[in-house]
């Protein structure tokens, strides 16, 4: 761990609040996790790895971009660890950094079409955009 | 009965339906919605982070609007309700929140999680009651066989949101009831639709959506009811093939049985 990554990890731990130590391993959150296929790194994994302060790592995972901010893992956690937390505060680290919008305004118009309801493009902007 | 009512900005342009048959319906029911005043969008998700406090303003600025009428502030869209209370709720407990929100607005008096945040369906099944519904429906959906579709969004996390079991909720299957029709309960009634993931990769709500709609389907639902307008979207492009349920907003359904479409 970098001094850099050090920081980074403090940080994801500041704004997510939540205590990685908390977590049993007894991996119900991903179990219950509908996005499973579709990610990397699946929830029980950012807290074993926010813990071990492997940031970076996560900051560059699709994980990132296909939680679907369901709260399954929140609600079903048995330790109320709350690891869609984390992932959120990974995702902020990144979309905060200059120029690193996830999505970009210009490539909304091909994303969408006219059934689409503002409600979508708002949260994806909230999600993948600072 | 008379509530301050927050609309939101997609209840305004892609889901008027939603809007317009849950206000012909409440009125038929004898509750007034009054929309607030210069309401703004809520941002559609809840801010998790600790230190976001400019995303959760807007709703902080409705709920302040409703404790100046001295009413209960009522919700219908299912994202709108999902920020708002979770909002409410840390103005409420997230003494940090409460500061920095308060310093920001600059409101006459500090707004602190006084107001009570009511979604549509509480408001039908807590203040009206379903009794009373079966007794204002002049056409009954007899035989039709409806299928609820809650999603995530009103239901976890519970502790916050208090809206019903979140496991095992009987909310939407009681309004079906009340309205004369059968509830048909499918095993991802309380599952993902794909969300706001449409606009990364379309196949992951195709593959949420086509579940929830295919086991409507096995179960021999004709329709799939929902409060949220983006699960009504992501289910709805996802419904195709023979047998396919037909997706609408529950106030539809409770204004047709009312007989006020
Ligand atoms: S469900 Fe909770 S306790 Fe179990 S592995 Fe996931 S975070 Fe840890
Ligand atoms: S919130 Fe994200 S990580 Fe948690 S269960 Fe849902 S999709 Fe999976």
């Amino acid at each position: 761990m970098t001094v850099n990554e050090k920081e980074l990890a403090e940080r994801v731990i500041e704004i997510s609040g939540v205590n990685t130590r908390k977590c049993m391993k007894c991996g119900k959150c991903s179990g219950t996790c509908p996005s499973y296929d579709e990610m990397e790194y699946h929830p029980h994994q950012f807290v074993s790895m926010v813990e071990k302060g492997q940031i970076k790592k996560l900051m560059e995972s699709k994980s990132l971009w296909t939680c679907l901010s369901c709260f399954a893992c929140i609600e079903r956690c048995p330790r109320s660890v709350e690891p869609a937390k984390l992932i959120e505060a990974v995702r902020l680290c990144v979309i905060r950094q200059q120029g690193a919008n996830h999505m970009k305004a210009c490539s909304v118009p091909d994303s969408i079409d006219e059934n689409m309801p503002q409600q979508a493009i708002v949260s994806a902007f909230r999600k993948y955009s600072k | 009965m008379t509530y301050s009512y927050y609309p939101g900005c997609t209840l305004k342009t892609k889901a008027k339906d939603l809007d317009r048959y849950a206000r012909l319906s409440a009125e038929a029911l004898g509750v007034t919605l009054e929309e607030i005043e210069d309401w703004q969008c809520c941002g559609a998700v809840y801010p998790m982070a600790l230190d976001e406090i400019a995303t959760k303003l807007s709703a902080v600025r409705a709920l302040d609007s409703a404790k100046r009428s001295g009413r209960d502030l009522l919700t219908l869209c299912s994202a709108c309700h999902h920020v708002i209370k979770r909002v409410n709720n840390d103005m409420l407990t997230n003494d940090d929140i409460r500061l920095k929100a308060n310093n920001y607005l600059k409101l006459d008096s500090v707004y602190a999680g006084e107001t009570k945040v009511v979604h549509y369906l509480e408001m039908l099944r807590d203040t009206v009651g379903f009794d009373k519904i079966r007794a204002a429906v002049k056409n009954p959906l007899k035989g039709r066989r409806i299928a609820a579709y809650y999603g995530c969004l009103l239901l976890r996390p519970a502790g916050v949101m208090q809206f019903d079991n979140p496991e095992n909720p009987t909310i939407l299957e009681d309004f079906i009831k009340a309205i004369g029709a059968e509830p048909v309960i499918t095993p991802y009634r309380n599952e993902c639709c794909g969300g706001y993931t449409v606009l990364e990769d379309k196949k992951i709500a195709e593959r949420r959506s086509g579940m929830v709609i295919g086991s409507a389907a096995a179960k021999g639902a004709d329709t799939v009811i929902t409060a949220c307008p983006l699960c009504l979207y992501n289910l709805e492009a996802n419904a195709h093939g023979e047998g396919a349920p037909v997706v609408k907003y529950f106030t539809e359904l409770l204004a047709e049985a009312l007989g006020v479409k």
